[in-house]
C-alpha cells in the first residue's frame, strides 16, 4: 500500500512538473515581445528595453526558467506584473472561493447523482427513463446557460436570491448562502447529469454479478446486498467520473463565476489572460494541476480502500 | 443483418466480423435513426440550422454589422422580428450568420480531434511500443487538464481567435478519440480475421483502413457528435466571458452582448441560448440514439436464439417416466420439492414474454440428489434459479407451480423468499470466483449471511465459518477466512461457497455444475464433499450438470433436459440400463465413445473418488472419466 501511494506521488509530481515546464515554455515563446505588450506600441524602443530588463525578460529562456523553478519550488510564484500583487496569495485567497463552490457542487452532485443513480439501476421503469431524460440534457445544455436562466428566473423575476456578488462566509453566513446557492446548483446541474448515468450503468453492472444472486441465495435481503455490496463495487466506476467532474467543474466554475460576478479563480483567469500577465497565468496553471493531481490523488486512495485488489497488489 | 447461428455463445457485434460492423454502420444505422422519432427531429433540427447559416446572405434582413445608432436594444420591428443589440445592430441577421462561424468552429476542433485521436490511436494500437506508452501518457496528461484554463492560458499569449481557440480545443479533445480507437484497434488486433487478413499478405494500411476502422466506424462517429456539441458550448462560452473574437458575429458573442444588457432587455440572452441549447441537445439526443441503435443491434441476436431454441420443439412432447426401484426409494424421505408444470419466460424487448422453459415437472424428496442434466440452453439452469425465485432481469416464472414444503413458492412474497433463503433453500454457483464479492473478505462474507438469517453474533458466526472452512476441507481455515476472493485458488473459492451453502443447514441444496469450473483432480473431490455433506445434513439436492459421469457418480435420479423441455426421468440406474429417449441415448452414447481411450486416468481419478460412493460398479465404469472428458 505505501508503495502504491509513492508511486502515485511520484507520478503526480512528473505531471506538475512537465505541465509547468510545457506551460512556462509555451507562455514566454509564445508571446512574442512581451515587453512591448505590457508598455503598449507608443513605448520607446528604450522604454521596451528597460521594462525587459525590469522583468528580466532579457535574459536566455533557460535562466528564466530555473529561476522561475527554484522560487516556484519555495512557494514564490512572482508578482503580477500589472499589479505587482504576489502571484501566490492572489491565487490563495481566490482560489479558497472557487474551492467552496466547486466542493459544494461536488458534496450535491455525489448526493444526487448516487440517489437518482442506484434508484434508477434498481427500479427501472420510469425512474430510468427520468434519470436518462436529465443525464441528457443536463449534459447537453453548457452550464453557462443554465447559470443565466437560474438568474433570469430567480434573481430578477422572483428575486429571491441576489443576482450577482459574493459575500464571505466568515462575514454572514446568511448571506454567503444567498449568494452561492444559485452558482452551485447552476454547477451541480451539469454534475448531477455527468454522474447519475454512470452510477446508474456501474449499479447495472455490478447488480448483474454472479456474488449478488449469490448473497441473496443465502438469505440476505435484496436492499442489504444493494446498498453494502452493490454500492461498494459500484464505488470504484463512479469515483473515477467524480473525480474527471470534479476537475471538469473547476472549469465550469470559471464560467459561472463570471455570470454571478464572485471574485474566484475564474475572474483572475479571465483578467490575467486578457493583459497576458504571464506570472498570474502560470500561477494560474500551476494551482489547476496541483488540483488535479492532489484530486487524482484521493481518488487513487479511495479506490484502493474500495478495490482490495488494488490495495493489495 | 446478422442471422442468428446456432452458436452455444453470444457474440458480441464488434467481434462479429468487420464487414458485418462496417454495413451496421454505414447503411442501417443512418436508416434505423431517420426511422426513430428523436434521431429524426435531431437530424432535422441540425440540418435546418445548418441551412440556415448557410444560407445566412439571402434570409438576413440586413448586414449583421450594420449599425443604426436610432435603434439600440431597440424592440421587434416590421423585417428586424428579433429587435436590435446594444450596437443597433439587427438580430436575427446576427443570429444567422453567427451560425456559419461557430459552426465552422466547432467543425474545425472536430476535424483536428479526428485526425490527430484517431491516427494515433490506430498507430498506437496496432503496432504499440514506444509510441503506444508515449502517447498514452500524453493522452492521460492532455484530459487531466480542465480545458478551458488551458484555453484561457493560449489565448493570453495567442490573441482573441476563434480558429486558434477551436484548434487548440482540438488537440485537447483528441484523447476522447484516441481512447475509443486504441482500445478497439488492441481488441482486434488479435483477432483471427486480422491474422488471416495478414497472412493473404494485406499491407498494414489496407488492414488498418478495411478491417480496423470498419470496427470503430459506428463508436467515432458518436463520438464526433458529441464533441461537437462540446465544441459549440466551450466556445460559446469562451466568447460569453468576452474572450473571443468581437470582430465575428458568434453564438456566444450575442449571448454577451445580451447578458451584459440583462436588465434593459432580456429577450437579447434568450435567442442565442435557445438556439445554442437547441444544437447541443440534439447532438447530444443524435449520439444517444445512435448509441441505443447500436446496442440494441447487438441484443436480438441473443434474445432470437433463446426464442429459435424454444421453437425447435413447440408441441408437448410426452416425457419418458421410469418408475422408481426399490434401490433409489431407499435412500429418500418425505417430498421437499414438487415441481408442476413450470414455465418460465423473459421479457421481449419490444414487448410480451418469450418462454424459454416449458412444463417442466420434478419431485425431490429428502436424502435425493436429483440429477439435472442437459446442454447448456437446455432451461436446467433456468430451473434451478426459479426455485430460488433468483430468475434474472425480465424473467418471471409463466405457469406452473414450485411447491416447497407444502407451500407454493412460485407465488411467494420476495419477503418471504428471503426468510427461505439460505436456511431452507440454500445454492451453490457454477463459476466460484465471480460469485465471491471481490471487495470483502471471504469470512465476512459468510459471517454476514449467519448472523442476518440465523440472527447470532459476530463472535458465534465468526467461529461457526471457521469450523466449516474446516469442515469443506480448506487447510488452513484462519487465513482463508481473512483473505480476499483473488487470494485463493478456483477449488478453494468452490469450497468456501459450499461452507457458505450449507452454512445454515439448509433442507434443499441447489447446485449449478458446481465442478464445471474446476480442475480435473479437484472435481472428485469436491463431488466427494458434496456427497458427504449431504449425507451429514440430511439434504435434497439438485445436481445440475450436463455431464453424464457426474450423474453416475453421485446422482439418485436423473431428469434429462432438452429446449426447455423434460424428456426423460427416472432413477438413475434405470436410465443407464433402459434409456428410451433418443436424445437421453446420444448423451449416454458419447459419454462411453470418449471413455475408451483413457483408462489410465480413469483408475487414478476413481481411486479418489472411490471411497465414499455408494453407487453399484456398474456405474463406476462409466464415471470419472466423463468428467474429464468434459474438462478438456
Amino acid at each position: 500500500m505505501l508503495i502504491f501511494i509513492l508511486r502515485r506521488v511520484l507520478s503526480g509530481l512528473v505531471l506538475l512538473f512537465v505541465i509547468s515546464s510545457v506551460a512556462f515554455l509555451l507562455l514566454y515563446l509564445g508571446g512574442g515581445d512581451i515587453a512591448r505588450r505590457i508598455l503598449g506600441q507608443q513605448a520607446t524602443q528604450e522604454d521596451v528595453a528597460a521594462k525587459a530588463a525590469e522583468l528580466g525578460l532579457n535574459r536566455p529562456l533557460l535562466t528564466q526558467y530555473l529561476d522561475w523553478l527554484t522560487h516556484a519550488l519555495t512557494g514564490d510564484l512572482g508578482a503580477s506584473w500589472f499589479t505587482g500583487e504576489q502571484v501566490s496569495a492572489g491565487i490563495a485567497s481566490r482560489f479558497a472561493v472557487t474551492l467552496s463552490l466547486v466542493l459544494g457542487a461536488t458534496v450535491i452532485t455525489a448526493l444526487v447523482a448516487v440517489v437518482l443513480g442506484v434508484w434508477a439501476a434498481v427500479r427501472r421503469g420510469w425512474v430510468d427513463r427520468l434519470v436518462q431524460v436529465i443525464s441528457v440534457l443536463g449534459f447537453a445544455i453548457p452550464g453557462f446557460l443554465i447559470a443565466v436562466g437560474l438568474v433570469l428566473l430567480f434573481a430578477i423575476k422572483l428575486g429571491l436570491f441576489d443576482p450577482t456578488g459574493y459575500v464571505n462566509f466568515t462575514e454572514s453566513p446568511a448571506g454567503w448562502l444567498r449568494t452561492v446557492t444559485l452558482p452551485v446548483i447552476a454547477l451541480s446541474i451539469g454534475g448531477i447529469a455527468g454522474v447519475a448515468g454512470q452510477v446508474r450503468g456501474a449499479v447495472v453492472d455490478a447488480l448483474r454479478q454472479d456474488y449478488v444472486r449469490t448473497l441473496r441465495s443465502r438469505g440476505l435481503p435484496f436492499n442489504r446486498v444493494v446498498f453494502r455490496h452493490v454500492l461498494r463495487n459500484a464505488g470504484g466506476p463512479a469515483l473515477a467520473v467524480l473525480a474527471v467532474q470534479f476537475v471538469g467543474l473547476f472549469g465550469g466554475a470559471v464560467i459561472v463565476e463570471q455570470v454571478f460576478a464572485i471574485p474566484g479563480l475564474g475572474q483572475v483567469a479571465i483578467t490575467s489572460t486578457s493583459q497576458g500577465d504571464i506570472p498570474l497565468v502560470m500561477g494560474l496553471v500551476v494551482a489547476t494541476a496541483i488540483m488535479v493531481v492532489v484530486v487524482n490523488l484521493i481518488i487513487d486512495l479511495a479506490q484502493g480502500w474500495l478495490n482490495p485488489k488494488v490495495r493489495l497488489s | 443483418m446478422t442471422e442468428p447461428t446456432p452458436l452455444t455463445e453470444p457474440t458480441s457485434p464488434l467481434e462479429v466480423s468487420p464487414e458485418l460492423a462496417e454495413q451496421t454502420a454505414k447503411v442501417s444505422l443512418f436508416g434505423r435513426l431517420l426511422r426513430t422519432p428523436i434521431g429524426l427531429t435531431a437530424i432535422l433540427v441540425l440540418v435546418l440550422i445548418a441551412l440556415s447559416a448557410l444560407f445566412a446572405p439571402l434570409l438576413a434582413p440586413t448586414d449583421p454589422n450594420f449599425a443604426s445608432i436610432g435603434d439600440v436594444l431597440g424592440p421587434a420591428a416590421p423585417g428586424h422580428p428579433l429587435g436590435f443589440d446594444s450596437a443597433g445592430r439587427d438580430v436575427l441577421s446576427r443570429l444567422l450568420y453567427a451560425g456559419r462561424f461557430s459552426i465552422l468552429g466547432a467543425l474545425l476542433a472536430l476535424v483536428i480531434a479526428l485526425v490527430i485521436g484517431v491516427v494515433a490511436g490506430l498507430v498506437a494500437g496496432y503496432y504499440g511500443g514506444w509510441f503506444d506508452s508515449v502517447s498514452s501518457w500524453l493522452a492521460g496528461l492532455v484530459m487531466a487538464l480542465p480545458g478551458i484554463i488551458v484555453l484561457l492560458a493560449a489565448r493570453a499569449v495567442l490573441g482573441p481567435s476563434l480558429w486558434l481557440a477551436m484548434a487548440i480545443f482540438g488537440v485537447l479533445m483528441s484523447p476522447a478519440f484516441f481512447r475509443l480507437v486504441y482500445a478497439s484497434v488492441t481488441a482486434v488486433r488479435h483477432e483471427l480475421f486480422v491474422d488471416a487478413a495478414r497472412v493473404a499478405g494485406l499491407s498494414d494500411l489496407r488492414i488498418l483502413a478495411r478491417h480496423i476502422l470498419g470496427v470503430v466506424r459506428a463508436p467515432v462517429i458518436i463520438q464526433s457528435a458529441m464533441i461537437l456539441g462540446i465544441a459549440i458550448a466551450i466556445q460559446t462560452g469562451l466568447d460569453f466571458l468576452g474572450l473571443g473574437d468581437l470582430g465575428i458575429p458568434t453564438w456566444g458573442n450575442l449571448l454577451q452582448d445580451g447578458f451584459a444588457n440583462l436588465y434593459s432587455n432580456p429577450l437579447l440572452v434568450v435567442w442565442p441560448s435557445l438556439v445554442v441549447a437547441v444544437v447541443c441537445v440534439a447532438l447530444t439526443l443524435l449520439a444517444q440514439t445512435m448509441r441505443d441503435l447500436l446496442e440494441r443491434s447487438t441484443q436480438p441476436t441473443r434474445r432470437r436464439k433463446k426464442g429459435k431454441k424454444a421453437k425447435v420443439d413447440p408441441h408437448k412432447v410426452d416425457v419418458i417416466v421410469h418408475s422408481d426401484d426399490a434401490r433409489s426409494l431407499e435412500r429418500m424421505g418425505e417430498v421437499l420439492l414438487e415441481i408442476d408444470d413450470l414455465s418460465i419466460g423473459y421479457d421481449q424487448p419490444g414487448g410480451g414474454i418469450k418462454d424459454v422453459v416449458h412444463d417442466v415437472s420434478l419431485t425431490v424428496r429428502r436424502g435425493e440428489v436429483h440429477g439435472l442434466i442437459g446442454e447448456s440452453g437446455s432451461g436446467k439452469t433456468q430451473t434451478a434459479w426459479s426455485v430460488l425465485r433468483l430468475l434474472p432481469d425480465g424473467g418471471h416464472i409463466t405457469n406452473g407451480s414450485i411447491v416447497f414444503e407444502g407451500r407454493n413458492i412460485a407465488e411467494a412474497l420476495e419477503k418471504e423468499m428471503t426468510e427461505l433463503r439460505g436456511t431452507k433453500i440454500a445454492y451453490i454457483p457454477q463459476e466460484p470466483m465471480s460469485n465471491l464479492d471481490p471487495a470483502f473478505t471471504i469470512g465476512s462474507q459468510l459471517v454476514e449471511p449467519m448472523m442476518v438469517t440465523l440472527k447470532i453474533s459476530k463472535d458465534q458466526a465468526r467461529k461457526r465459518a471457521l469450523e466449516l472452512l474446516a469442515k469443506v476441507g480448506i487447510p488452513n481455515p484462519q487465513r482463508t477466512f481473512a483473505s480476499y476472493p483473488h487470494q485463493v485458488s478456483g477449488g478453494m473459492a468452490q469450497r468456501v461457497l459450499i461452507a457458505g451453502a450449507v452454512s445454515c443447514s439448509p433442507d434443499l441444496l441447489i447446485a449449478d455444475e458446481p465442478t464445471t469450473a474446476l480442475d480435473v483432480t479437484v472435481q472428485a473431490e469436491v463431488l466427494e464433499l458434496l456427497r458427504s455433506l449431504q449425507d451429514e445434513f440430511h439434504m435434497g439436492v439438485i445436481l445440475v450438470t450436463h455431464n453424464f459421469g457426474v450423474v453416475a457418480d453421485i446422482c439418485d435420479r436423473v431428469t434429462v433436459m432438452r429446449n426447455g423441455r423434460v424428456v426423460e426421468t427416472g432413477p438413475v440406474r434405470a436410465i443407464f440400463y433402459g434409456a428410451q429417449h433418443p436424445y437421453t441415448k446420444s448423451l449416454l452414447a458419447d459419454i462411453l465413445e470418449e471413455d475408451e481411450p483413457r483408462g489410465p486416468l480413469t483408475a487414478s481419478v476413481s481411486a479418489r473418488a472411490a471411497e465414499a460412493d455408494e453407487l453399484a460398479d456398474a456405474e463406476q465404469a462409466v464415471n470419472p472419466t466423463s468428467t474429464i472428458g468434459s474438462a478438456s
